[in-house]
């Protein structure tokens, strides 16, 4: 389905995950992390959407919270307090990519 | 669904000391704390192995008495099945980027998720504080746990 975020058409699954991720920016990214409570996307925060984006680019999946923490250097502690409350989930949201389907 | 009805928090127990014993709680624990939902665990019997420093890297697969296994207990019981057995399902794990018991506990820690010790256990295995990991919290009687528990699910694994 489509959906107006930031201004911009961009198509979204049922939950508000973006389908294509070439139609993400960082306005985009902006306006979904308000929608989910995060008021400001800090340096820290952005390193996390970065990540998350080169990574999905690359293998096509979200990565998990080990592999965030171990392949994109980012602490799982620091993760959590940027993100509270589900950090993958919202993270992913922010990004631009597919929600994360892992167990773990 | 209405909000209401989400589930807030959980408190597992984890009571077996094999890897198919110790690992369902912690992926239950995390998986809680990737979602949002407070998590306690309640390491009772030999589930304290899983947080003992002596003995959390050394966790195995039980290949005798273990039908699923498909393992003969007679083939199981040979020297160094479980090790070959346990090595083979972490390679596995591995693949699907599942952690090695005490990096679990340390990413589970860093997410939130608070562990605990069972007292009675810890008596009965004549255990300090200083014998379990940095992660754990603290010893608890049976009642504190239900205390901590109040208002969330409790799972036994």
């Amino acid at each position: 389905m489509e959906k107006v975020i930031a201004g911009y058409t961009v198509d979204v699954t049922e939950e508000g995950y973006l389908t294509q991720m070439k139609q993400w920016n960082k306005e985009i990214a902006e306006a979904i992390a308000k929608e989910l409570g995060i008021h400001e996307l800090t340096e820290g925060h952005w390193k996390v959407i970065e990540f998350l984006r080169r990574d999905f680019a690359e293998t096509e999946k979200v990565p998990t919270t080990r592999r965030i923490k171990n392949v994109g250097n980012i602490p799982t502690k620091d993760l959590y307090d940027l993100f509270p409350d589900g950090p993958v989930l919202k993270a992913a949201k922010i990004a631009g990519i597919s929600k994360p389907v892992s167990c773990v | 669904m209405p909000n209401d009805d989400k589930i807030k928090k959980v408190s597992i127990i984890i009571s077996k000391g094999s890897l198919e014993g110790v690992y369902p709680g912690l992926i239950l624990a995390n998986g809680a704390r990737m979602k949002g939902i407070e998590a306690n665990i309640f390491f009772t019997f030999f589930g304290l192995d899983a947080i003992t420093k002596k003995k959390m890297n050394k966790i195995k697969v039980a290949t005798v008495g273990n039908p699923a296994m498909g393992i003969p207990s007679l083939i199981g019981i040979m020297p160094g099945m479980s090790a070959l057995a346990s090595g083979m399902m972490k390679k596995q794990m591995e693949q699907l980027d599942i952690p090695p018991i005490p990096e679990f506990i340390e990413m589970i820690y860093d997410a939130g998720g608070k562990l605990y010790a069972c007292l009675a256990s810890v008596e009965m295995f004549k255990l300090k504080k200083e014998d379990f990991c940095d992660q754990v919290e603290d010893v608890l009687t049976v009642g504190d746990f239900y205390e901590l528990s109040a208002g969330g699910q409790i799972i036994f694994t």
